[in-house]
């Protein structure tokens, strides 16, 4: 880096020397299990950056890394090749979880001389990149996927390779934009979190206003508080905030910054009468806190994942260079252990807590579309016949589908309920029945 | 209404005298709080009975005609008998001295004495219809000698011997108040000031009456460090309180009380108004500075606190009463004597009835029973009366036997069932921590006055009093914080809350936390493995330094590796705590850290040889033993001329270990040529 900071500047010499910092040339994520037998491997590839390379170079490029890893594990057995040094670039590898590899490739920094025919000659600067740093930052890679996103495994169970693929392909699709290869040093080794120095007394007030807050919302399960983008207080376990202290400070704090910087979106918001000089607003949550239907969006994080494995929303608010992340609990937001349409021909009323969002233009329903073809399924079982009846399906992985017809009323309920037997469902369906419409009168 | 719903009581074992009839006639004096009953004008005996002396006085006198007034001086060392409206006849109680009577004369002419007063156990005040006079009684000579007098015209009088000021009634009207404050053989004559009386029908003369009127001290101070001639600061405050039937203002037509501050100095000010909402006949009492007012009509009481925060116009504070009106817990007149014996069941005896006479402070007498008794506020069920726990702690933190009472309201409050919110637990925290810290002032610019020398020149430093109210850390951690942690159904959340609530509001008055309250959320976070909970409040020196708490750092280090770290960071920077922290090294094996360290702070010649070969000889590095064994040789060559090491040093085994190991040839030679 100090190579390329030199380049820079003019000189005799600037004009026949050119310099190149380190670059992205590739990443990918796979999982060998996924294509054991010949023919299949394209399989085994989750995720490849850039998506344009020809299919087969992908294979070539993944079952290299693969032979690598395999081969170098016959040396050490726990610890198989974490790099791989080439005269044009370095490569990265990392196993976050079991069978799961990342491979990131980082072209070596170039100088490009002038040679006395005029033709440019490429020198590859093969010993500037330091393996620890490239090292780290790719398991920050995951770390940060795995913040927004949870496990791989996770992704697997939730939805098979489809989901998982759908997940990453999101999530570094972005994020490989703002990894700034050049720029990585010593700081990026350690990870490490900025403290902001306070008296004895300010942080107590601190620690009694969050402690007041989350007695009175107690759907905050975790605060932050961070001063100047320096951490303050963090409930938190430390691996977790790590990751999210890089986010937020990296990624969230910037981008809110340069807009009012530019002078664009003040943070002096007219929509809030009365505060005019009221500096605070949300980062991520609600735009304006009068108006109920205003958007509200903020991300999903994942936390403790290696035990509780919590799904929390991260909600931001910063009032001058004070910042607060509330971390609400998922769970009460969480998709429901079951998802109902109701629909009573008599007077027309319909329910669903299947279908997001209804306009005319989509439909987007919240379950996999095979189970709304078995609910269609069912229903002309209904329309086929007169009496009431009660029709229970078993649909793939953990879902259990019922449909219930009782008076000219239809009820249809999706579970998803691991393990659970025929009885146990029929329980969950009467006590759904009386929770959600416990006036109405339901055939048994 | 339930027991506990009583607030006000009277005392358990009453003064008992005979009943007040044609032939005994009953007196009670305010100064010595003493009832004199009077049988045939002394003749057939005086019993004096006090609250305090349990052995009543019984003694008799000639019958020279009806008795109007009877009072000791205080001490009981001068007996004073008004019989006429012109004399006053005295009688020696001191041993030694004659038991003769003697009478004083008023020396106005023409004037009728309204009554007297005793200021102290030799000094009178005579109040006639045309002013006072103030007198030194002379015991042995059986003769008065006048102080001072003063001329006015006198309706009537108020005493109030607490602060030793008369009350004189004056003017038509009788409503311009005239004050005399005694004290050593001095009568000082005080800004005079007017009750402002209602209006009243045009028909009637609107006049002050006597009954409407009384006088009591509250809010006496414990620390008598600044202003020590303020009168204010030895007995309280001073107020005259005022019962006006019918308010001024046209909009409120209940009654009121109106107290009037008695500064020692300055004009008389109206300060407070009490809102009673009721008309009718009312009484009042002073006790544990609440006024009382009773009510005989609805047979209630209300208590009214003028430390509590009221409704201010900018002149007159409003209060309204603290408490909801109840009536006096009803009392069953105890049985004594041979009755006792015969299993009668007790009598209830009547509250609010119209024998009773009320007297300040808290005295209520009923004459026509024959029992005295002293008023008392109970605590325990104003707690449940009152539910704003903010509110509560001011009044409790004002009453005398709060202790306890506050404690449990403490752990109340951080009950299961009764939880209040964190900032209500803050609230309470901060009040007792405010009061708490005020002793602490106090005590600390006691001492400092007692390290100057004070003590001897100003008779008035006193060692500050510590009262109920001060309730310190270790009073809240045996009380409430050690009993709530235990707690298993307490969310953790909650109790680390609580503790860094009182943390937080013990560092916002300034004062040291003590270290097992650091203990305590030490304890409750290694619980529920909130290590890294823990380590944040380390670094922010939440929980402050100290060997103790380093200890037990270090004993977390199996939970929590970074425990070390922070426990030699600690030891560091407590500068007392150098051989800690060379144990802690020498435990982990780190033997060259440790006399490096103890070499860096220029301690290495003092330490245990022995102490660090044994530690280097468990490591098994021989290398490291060559190393520490050649460190000790070289300074015993150093400081003695010699590298052997002496027997008192006890180090012949690793000498022998060194050699086995090394060869003798590798011993250190002494360099003496």
């Amino acid at each position: 880096m100090a190579a390329a900071a030199a380049g820079a500047g003019s000189g005799p010499w600037a004009a026949q020397e050119k310099q190149f910092p380190p670059a992205l040339l590739s990443f990918f994520i796979y999982n060998p299990r996924f294509g054991p037998r010949e023919g299949q491997e394209e399989n085994k590839i989750l995720f490849y950056h850039p998506n344009e390379v020809e299919k087969n170079e992908k294979i070539r490029n993944v079952g290299l890394c693969e032979a690598i890893v395999q081969f170098t594990r016959t040396f050490s057995p726990s610890k198989p090749a974490k790099s791989l040094h080439t005269q044009k670039n370095r490569q990265f590898f990392n196993e976050p979880e079991e069978n799961f590899w990342m491979v990131m490739v980082v072209r070596n920094p170039i100088i490009e001389k002038q040679s006395k025919d005029g033709k440019p000659v490429i020198e590859y600067q093969e010993e500037e990149l330091l393996d620890k740093v490239y090292s780290s930052v790719l398991r920050q890679c995951y770390s940060m996927y795995k913040l927004f996103n949870g496990t791989f495994l996770k992704a697997m169970e939730d939805g098979g390779v489809k989901l998982l693929k759908e997940r990453l392909e999101k999530f570094f699709h972005r994020y490989l934009q703002t990894l700034h290869l050049q720029s990585c040093d010593l700081l990026d080794i350690f990870g490490g979190i900025s403290f902001f120095p306070l008296d004895k007394m300010t942080y107590l007030k601190i620690q009694s206003f969050i402690n007041r807050m989350e007695e009175s919302l107690n759907i905050v399960k975790y605060t932050a508080f961070l001063y100047n983008d320096q951490l303050i207080w963090s409930g938190l376990e430390q691996d977790d905030m790590r990751i999210l202290y890089k986010y937020l400070t990296t990624s969230l704090f910037p981008r809110h910054i340069e807009p009012e910087l530019a002078g664009r979106d003040s943070p002096i918001r007219a929509e809030m009468p009365g505060n005019l000089q009221h500096y605070g607003r949300f980062l991520t949550g609600p735009l304006n806190l009068n108006d109920p239907d205003a958007k509200c969006r903020f991300p999903k994080i994942f936390v403790n994942t290696d035990d509780t494995y919590e799904e929390l929303h991260l909600i931001v608010y910063k009032a001058m260079s004070a910042a607060v992340c509330f971390m609400i609990d998922g769970g009460s937001e969480k998709e429901p252990q079951f998802k109902f349409i109701y629909f009573n021909h008599m007077n027309l009323a319909e329910k669903s807590t299947v279908h997001m969002r209804k306009t005319p233009s989509v439909s987007l329903t919240s379950v996999h579309p095979d189970l709304m073809k078995i609910l269609g399924d069912i229903n002309s079982d209904f329309t086929r016949v007169d009496e009431d009846e009660e029709i229970i399906v078993k649909a793939m992985s953990d879902y259990w589908v019922v449909g219930k017809k009782s008076d000219r009323r239809e009820l249809y309920v999706i579970l998803n309920q691991k393990n659970a037997n025929l009885i146990e469902v029929n329980e969950e369906v009467k006590k759904l029945c009386a929770t959600q419409f416990n006036n109405i009168f339901f055939l048994d | 209404m339930g027991e506990e719903d009583y607030y006000l009581e009277l005392c358990e074992r009453p003064v008992q005298f005979e009943k007040a009839n044609p032939v005994n006639c009953v007196f009670f004096d305010e100064a010595n709080k003493q009832v004199f009953a009077v049988r045939s004008g002394g003749a057939t005996g005086v019993v004096v009975k006090g609250p305090d002396d349990r052995n009543p006085i019984s003694f008799r006198m000639d019958d020279k005609g009806e008795v109007k007034c009877i009072k000791f001086s205080l001490e009981n060392k001068i007996l004073a008998v008004q019989r006429t409206s012109k004399t006053v006849d005295f009688c020696n109680f001191i041993p030694d001295n004659s038991q003769l009577e003697y009478t004083q004369e008023c020396k106005t002419k023409n004037a009728n004495i309204l009554g007297f007063c005793w200021t102290s156990s030799t000094e009178i005040v005579f109040i006639t219809d045309q002013g006072i006079e103030f007198y030194q009684v002379l015991p042995e000579k059986r003769s008065l000698k006048l102080l001072k007098s003063h001329n006015l015209n006198v309706n009537w009088y108020m005493y109030c011997p607490e602060s030793a000021v008369i009350l004189l009634s004056t003017t038509v009207l009788e409503n311009v108040l005239q004050p005399f404050h005694f004290r050593a053989g001095t009568m000082s004559k005080l800004p005079k000031f007017e009750i402002e009386l209602p209006a009243a029908p045009k028909s009637t003369k609107p006049s002050l009456s006597e009954r409407d009127i009384a006088m009591a001290t509250m809010f006496k101070r414990f620390s008598c460090l600044s202003l020590p001639s303020s009168w204010d600061y030895r007995y309280g405050q001073l107020y005259v309180l005022f019962l006006r039937h019918h308010s001024r203002t046209s909009n409120s037509t209940g009654a009121e009380v109106v107290l009037y501050h008695l500064p020692r100095e300055g004009a008389c000010k109206k300060m407070h108004i009490l809102k009673l909402n009721r008309t009718g006949k009312f009484a009042l009492n002073v006790v544990d500075n609440l006024v009382v007012v009773h009510h005989q009509d609805t047979e209630t009481s209300v208590i009214f606190d003028i430390k509590l925060r009221g409704e201010f116009d900018g002149s007159v504070t409003f209060h309204h009463p603290v408490l909801p009106a109840r009536s006096i817990q009803p009392y069953q007149i105890p049985i004594t004597g041979p009755a006792a014996v015969t299993s009668q069941s007790p009598v209830p005896c009547k509250l609010y009835s119209s024998s009773w006479i009320v007297f300040q402070p808290d005295i209520i007498i009923s004459a026509s029973q024959g029992y005295l008794w002293n008023l008392q506020v109970k605590l325990e069920p104003i707690v449940n009366l009152l539910p704003d726990k903010g509110r509560l702690m001011d009044f409790l933190l004002q009453r005398k036997e709060c202790k306890m009472v506050i404690l449990s309201v403490c752990s109340q409050m951080l009950s299961e069932s009764d939880r209040a919110s964190l900032p209500v637990i803050a609230t309470v925290f901060d009040k007792l921590n405010h009061e708490y810290k005020k002793y602490l002032d106090a005590e600390q610019s006691y001492a400092m006055a007692v390290e100057a020398g004070q003590s001897r020149s100003s008779p008035l430093l006193k060692r500050p009093v510590r009262t109920q109210a001060v309730l310190d850390q270790s009073d809240v951690y045996t009380h409430v914080l050690s009993a709530f942690v235990e707690k298993k159904e307490m969310p953790h959340k909650f109790v680390i809350a609580v503790l860094m609530e009182y943390i937080r509001s013990l560092n916002q008055f300034q004062i040291a936390v003590q270290h097992y309250l650091h203990e305590l959320v030490i304890k409750t976070l290694v619980q529920h493995n909130l290590f890294y909970m823990l380590h944040q409040f380390l670094q922010y020196h939440v929980l402050s330094d100290s060997k103790p708490l380093a200890c037990l750092l270090l004993s977390l280090e199996s939970f929590y590796p970074p425990a070390h770290q922070l426990s030699l960071d600690m030891l560091k920077r407590l500068s007392t705590a150098n051989d800690e922290i060379v144990e802690v090294l020498l435990s982990k094996h780190q033997v060259l850290a440790a006399l490096r360290f103890i070499r860096g702070i220029g301690g290495h010649d003092n330490i245990s040889a022995r102490k660090f070969l044994d530690a280097a000889k468990q490591t098994e590095d021989n290398m490291l033993f060559y190393t520490i064994f050649r460190f000790f040789e070289q300074r015993n060559q150093r400081l003695r001329g010699s590298p052997n090491f002496t027997p008192g040093e006890h180090c012949e085994e690793h000498v022998a270990f060194f050699k086995q190991i090394f060869g003798d040839q590798a011993l250190m030679r002494p360099t003496t040529f």
